[in-house]
């Protein structure tokens, strides 16, 4: 078990039990102290002062799709690039031109995608 | 102790928020279990040592996958009484099937057993203490495994125009997009003037556009009332 590794997370760990404490006890007094009378308009959802017109759920434009997936790729080339610069002292040219090609791949679909407009909202 | 205590507990959360995961009816309180479900395996990871995967899978899952799914389950138009039409006719299909694949899985299990050098073969997470897990990974990815990282820039490559050519649609004609250049060049658009100290509109021959008819107020209870509805919604 790498224990100095896990020892500078060890105030991650406190911070999570903490928040879980208070949570729990902030929810759990209010269910254990408050009166509780819920009947049907108490609970129904409120929406200032007529009824709500539809259900909250509403479908999306495809488009939105086709942005998150395009974060999600470079997102990635990103995640990439993290050890290549941490360890771009030991990996040579090599490693740096494996990288630059690896740009290079990407860069192709950059300028795909910049020419057919998908970056361009209306 | 804290170690295989945290571990436990982590493990725990996450098998629950994955049962949560398949059982919950709404799809959206999935997608949430979900990225309940990431987190935890991301605690997994670390205490296993795998630090740069652990920040990963936080980055990219949580943050970039989890959001996709959110889109797609918002996208897709789903009715729940029509999907449970076919319970009946499906009911059988899909009982042999998962019969077969559980009998599959009580096979693997039944035979599975270690090889007795197993736990020596056991790779650490870093080739030693003065290593990072990242620097570690990086001193192999972009070398030792170039064709393979080479082949993932491929399959991002892939994905983008993959995602381009399914969901870009035609722009139709009248719709208007953004070109700053052509607005900001248009000759009503900008106008610049050096005025004089004090001096109108009219003498600097700019034409004022007439405003729109302002609309009438109405009492003001009832238009209050108005407002007040239209502007909540």
């Amino acid at each position: 078990m790498t224990q100095p590794l896990l020892a500078n997370y060890f105030p991650i760990l406190v911070f999570l039990a903490i928040a879980a404490g208070i949570a729990v006890a902030m929810v759990g007094g209010s269910v254990l102290a408050a009166r509780q009378k819920p009947y049907a308009e108490k609970v129904s959802a409120y929406e200032c002062g007529f009824e709500p017109f539809d259900d909250t759920r509403r479908r999306f434009d495809v488009r939105f799709y086709l942005v998150a997936i395009l974060f999600i790729i470079f997102d990635l080339e990103v995640a990439f690039l993290f050890p290549w610069a941490v360890a771009l002292g030991d990996i040579g040219w090599l490693g740096f031109l494996s990288m630059m090609a690896f740009l290079g791949v990407l860069t192709v679909g950059f300028i795909y995608e910049w020419r057919k407009g998908a970056l361009d909202w209306e | 102790m804290i170690a295989a205590l945290a571990f436990y507990v982590f493990a725990a959360i996450l098998i629950a928020s994955a049962v949560m995961v398949v059982t919950s009816r709404n799809p959206v309180h999935s997608v949430l279990f979900l990225i309940l479900a990431f987190f935890n395996a991301a605690a997994l990871f670390l205490i296993a040592g795998a630090e740069f995967l652990a920040m990963i899978l936080v980055i990219v899952y949580v943050g970039a996958v989890a959001v996709l799914f959110l889109f797609i389950v918002m996208m897709l138009d789903i009715d729940f009484s029509r999907m449970r039409e076919g319970l009946q006719r499906y009911a059988p299909i899909g009982a042999v099937i998962g019969g077969i694949l559980f009998l599959e899985l009580l096979f693997v299990f039944g035979s599975w057993q270690f090889a007795p050098d197993a736990a020596t073969l056991r790779l650490n997470a870093t080739p030693g203490p003065e290593v990072t897990n990242t620097e570690a990974l990086g001193q192999l990815i972009y070398t030792d495994y170039i064709y393979l990282f080479q082949v993932a820039g491929l399959i991002l490559l892939v994905a983008m125009i993959g995602a381009i050519v399914l969901t870009l649609r035609d722009k139709p004609a009248n719709s208007k997009r953004q070109d700053i250049g052509v607005q900001v060049a248009r000759a009503e658009a900008v106008k610049l003037a050096n005025p004089p100290s004090r001096a109108g509109l009219g003498q600097l021959g700019i034409i004022r556009r007439p405003l729109p008819e302002a609309p009438k107020p109405k009492a003001v209870g009832h238009d209050h009332h108005d407002h007040h509805g239209g502007g909540h919604h």
